[in-house]
């Protein structure tokens, strides 16, 4: 059953089918531990539907696999325990501290309150934040809403993060400083999972997949596939690849 | 200066939310028939001066025209003559793809016969679900058919809002390229986005970060004026690379950019020093070259150099 | 001018489109005045129709069997038959019986005297299950009728006895006047809002067009629903409920228009000083239905209420527009006794419109 022993993520053939329509089409590959691992593909390619079954939020048709050791066909619940999550879309209360969010989060993930002090302490300093922990996230900037959203998804040490969309529109200093934590994530072995529409966002992944009518068309890295594709940018890779997409557009 | 031969003049606009300047004294020039990007990010008061633009939202000083008309006194002069398409998708999610045309085309007294041909080129991309609701159409469909609508009563002026987020790299690609059909028409575009890499696109850019313009130029003219030494520098422990070249003589600063850093120096910076050195330090298989300025190392000096940002 | 008929054809076609389209609204819209009038006019009925009588004859006769005969001919009720005096609480706790009648041994004697007009001693007993105060109230009362309208008593006082009919068509104005506020003026608010929320209200804006037709192609759509509505009820009202509508239908209709603008106002005001749905929403539910049901008279009389709250009903449109068609659909009044209510709505419309078009503006911010 196990493909890969020390991989956080390891699926083959992974296939869900709504009625006639095959969203995701036997996908398989292994992400390692430290890796940042980037998942791209346009709008309806399968991204999404790929990413739920991976995060233990909806089974698969066909196929099997692990994430973070946990079989994805039986343990969704165990899974969704040991993983982090974040989404650009949704990610900390506004209407909240920024120490409630975090010990709502530590809450879920069945943190007792003195971890989740201490965590929120140690995570708080290292953004050099501890003056605004008691401030309300929906007066933050976007920029630091967006670190301290990273940081939270951390709070309970999963082993892998799944990032979903997660910067964007941000200025380049603190897009910059975005990246460096994830950079800094990963040097000390945790996995990431990104998904991003944008391809520079691509070239700070070790390794990519390009997912096109949900099938993953290519993976390797952005420097090797540049390479194989005769391209100058990820982004030339990319079109190139997704041309020829019959859906979305 | 006449005001009738620049599309768009701006002068000391300013709009102010409680104590928070939104947009401040901002002054520029758009020249007919131009793309001008404001590039900048979420939050920086982009919106705010296109709701001023478009006469949405009275400017609480300064003045502005748009192709020749008052944006105080002549609302219902300007409302006619330019298209805008806000940054949220504006569309009726559940009327179809033909409706959301037809209705626009009717908002601005016109039909889509009468100005088919200026759409076609974008609208026959989507022309096939053409009775599918808007809301079931991708992004890029949704983005193509806001365009058309926005294009449907031939404006000669075209504000647009973050067309391109959310959007997927390929249909960003086919947008852009639509944009430079419609400039070769003549129509003058005001475009903003938060993402950099489209900066190239535009004919002229401003960098605008909270509600200040850093510096308008060409993408060109940004790359040549950059004036400190630029490299970029890669190792296999990337992180560890970031901290201590940070520490290094002769470094202004280093940052990450994709799969390696850039490191900008100062005058003195030796980059065969800068080798031995990292070298000394456990980084034998450092990889360093000189490369060319792109915007966001533009935009990131402008930052710096700027004394409110 | 062609061409501005043209815009605002193509804004009212628009707007039913969204209306049409989204049918789970619709479907609520169309059904929640039927569900509303069986609700208040049937199950008012129904209850007076079941109650349930058991007997305690301890010494049957002539006199007792057709008492009890009465009753099972009465389709209010139904007999449960004869019970013994030691389980009477059993069987009403148990819900076998809802009333109990317990007649004297001396029955016959106490009828005859009654008869003559003599000193009167009580006829016969009755318990009831009160846990439905309502019900048992109603029902005590018309069991008194029958068992009384036997020894004297005139057809007025049997017209008295008749509660059912009359609750069933005390309750249509009130469903009215809370129907049409939430059809005009939460819907209608909630559809303007909707615009602003979403961001095409600015590409509204940035049109040529006025934002005078915006808001008035807006309305259309429930202008016509709430007609579909209006004919529904007073169909209902005169072939179900039996509510004679002796004023004249063109007296009723009048009054009911005026109201529907009345509440497409509210809405449009309601829609010029917030910003989101759920605001809109809320001050729909909150500061407007639950007031009009409160204080309007349609569940508890305005007389009823403390000073200071009787002050305040003054305010709401659906207290003029209840207290008009209770007059025109019940009591049968002319129009000329209802001008006071129709001259109030009318001011308030007024005036709601006016501040409404002051407040709304053609900017966003």
């Amino acid at each position: 059953m196990t493909h890969c022993n020390d991989c956080l993520i390891s699926v083959r053939d992974l296939t869900k089918k709504f009625g006639d329509f095959t969203a995701v089409d036997h996908i398989s590959f292994d992400v390692g531990p430290g890796e940042i691992f980037g998942f791209l593909g346009a709008n309806g390619a399968g991204k999404t539907t790929a990413m739920r079954m991976l995060c233990g939020l909806s089974y698969p048709t066909s196929g099997t696999g692990q994430v973070a050791g946990y079989d994805i066909n039986r343990q969704g619940e165990r899974i969704k325990a040991h993983i982090g999550y974040m989404s650009q879309k949704f990610s900390l209360y506004e209407d909240l501290t920024v120490f409630e969010n975090m010990r709502l989060y530590g809450g879920i993930y069945g943190l007792r309150r003195k971890e989740v002090e201490e965590r929120a302490d140690a995570i708080l300093r290292r953004l050099d934040f501890l003056e605004e922990r008691n401030t309300l996230v929906g007066s933050l900037p976007l920029g630091w809403k967006q670190k301290l959203a990273f940081s939270v998804a951390t709070l309970h040490r999963p082993k892998i993060i799944f990032l979903d969309e997660p910067t964007g529109g941000v200025d380049p200093i603190t897009r910059r400083q975005f990246w460096e934590m994830i950079g800094g994530a990963a040097a000390g072995g945790t996995t990431l999972f990104v998904t991003t529409h944008y391809m520079d966002e691509a070239e700070y992944c070790g390794r990519v997949s390009v997912m096109v009518d949900g099938r993953i068309m290519a993976l390797d890295s952005p420097a090797r596939l540049k390479k194989m594709y005769g391209a100058a940018s990820m982004d030339e890779v990319f079109r190139l690849l997704a041309r020829g997409a019959e859906r979305g557009g | 200066m006449s005001t009738t031969d620049r599309a768009i003049v701006v002068r000391g606009l300013t709009k102010r939310y409680g104590k928070q300047l939104a947009v401040d004294h901002l002054s520029f020039e758009v020249e007919h028939g131009e793309i001008f990007g404001l590039i900048g990010p979420d939050g920086a008061g982009k919106t705010t001066l296109f709701h001023m633009l478009t006469t949405l939202t009275t400017p609480d000083e300064g003045t502005a025209s748009i192709l020749g008309k008052d944006i105080l006194k002549d609302i219902r002069a300007i409302r006619s003559s330019v298209g805008y398409m806000p940054g949220r998708f504006s569309l009726y999610q559940d009327l179809s793809a033909r409706e959301n045309l037809q209705f626009f085309a009717a908002l601005f007294r016109t039909t889509v016969e009468e100005n088919y041909d200026l759409v076609a080129p974008i609208y026959s991309q989507i022309e096939k679900f053409q009775d599918r609701k808007a809301g079931h159409l991708s992004g890029g469909m949704k983005q193509k058919l806001a365009l058309s609508c926005a294009l449907i009563h031939r404006p000669s002026m075209l504000f647009l809002d973050e067309p391109t987020t959310g959007v997927d790299a390929v249909s960003r690609g086919e947008f852009w390229e639509m944009l430079q059909r419609l400039k070769e028409q003549g129509i003058t575009i005001l475009v903003s986005t938060p993402y950099m890499d489209e900066a190239s696109l535009c004919d002229r850019i401003a960098l605008y970060n909270k509600g200040r313009i850093l510096g308008i130029d060409t993408p060109e003219g940004f790359r040549r004026g950059y004036d400190a030494p630029l490299y970029a520098v890669s190792a296999e422990r990337m992180y560890e690379l970031l901290n201590v070249t940070r520490g290094m003589p002769g470094v202004r600063e280093c940052y990450t950019a994709g799969s390696v850093h850039h490191l900008v120096g100062t005058a003195d910076f030796r980059p065969e020093e800068y080798s031995e050195a990292l070298a000394a330090r456990g980084f034998s298989d450092l990889v360093i070259r000189p490369i060319e300025a792109d915007v966001e190392d533009v935009f990131i000096k402008l930052m710096h150099n700027d004394p409110l940002q | 001018m062609k061409r501005k008929r043209g815009i605002f054809i193509a804004f009212v076609k628009k707007e039913f489109w969204h209306l049409l389209r989204d049918s789970r609204t619709l479907l609520v819209a169309l059904l929640i005045p039927v569900v509303l009038m069986i609700l208040f006019g049937f199950t008012i009925n129904t209850e007076l129709n079941n109650v349930r009588v058991g007997f305690v004859i301890p010494h049957p006769s002539e006199s007792i069997r057709r008492m009890t005969e009465k009753f099972s001919g009465n389709p209010y009720f139904t007999s449960v038959g004869q019970i013994p005096p030691t389980r009477i609480d059993e069987i009403l706790r148990r819900g076998v019986a809802d009333a109990v009648i317990v007649f004297p041994e001396d029955f016959d004697r106490r009828l005859s005297a009654a008869r003559q007009g003599l000193p009167a001693e009580p006829l016969a007993q009755l318990v009831m299950d009160a846990s439905n105060p309502n019900t048992a109230i109603q029902g005590a009362a018309y069991l008194q009728g029958v068992i009384l309208g036997d020894v004297a008593v005139s057809p007025e006082v049997r017209l008295l006895f008749n509660p059912q009919m009359k609750s069933a068509f005390y309750f249509v104005p009130g469903i009215m006047g809370m129907l049409f506020l939430i059809i005009c003026a939460m819907l209608t608010s909630v559809a303007i809002v909707r615009e602003k929320e979403r961001g095409s209200m600015e590409v509204l804006l940035v049109s040529p067009v006025r934002p005078l037709v915006i808001i008035f192609a807006k309305m259309i759509p429930y202008f016509f629903l709430s007609c579909v509505n209006l004919a529904t009820i007073l169909l209902l009202s005169r072939y179900v409920l039996k509510v004679p509508l002796t004023a004249g239908i063109v007296s009723i209709l009048g009054v009911s228009l005026l109201y529907i603008a009345l509440s497409l106002a509210v809405g449009l005001f309601i829609s010029t000083v917030t910003h989101r749905q759920v605001t809109a929403l809320t001050i729909s539910a909150m500061g407007l239905i639950m007031p009009s049901v409160m204080l309007s008279g349609m569940l508890f009389p305005i007389e009823n209420l403390p000073r200071i709250l009787q002050y305040l009903s003054c305010v709401i449109p659906a207290r003029w527009f209840i207290d008009a068609m209770r007059k025109l659909m019940i009591e049968g009044l002319r129009f000329t006794l209802i001008l006071d209510d129709f001259l109030i709505l009318l001011g308030m419309t007024v005036a709601l419109i006016a501040l409404a078009l002051l407040r709304f503006n053609d900017k966003i911010d």
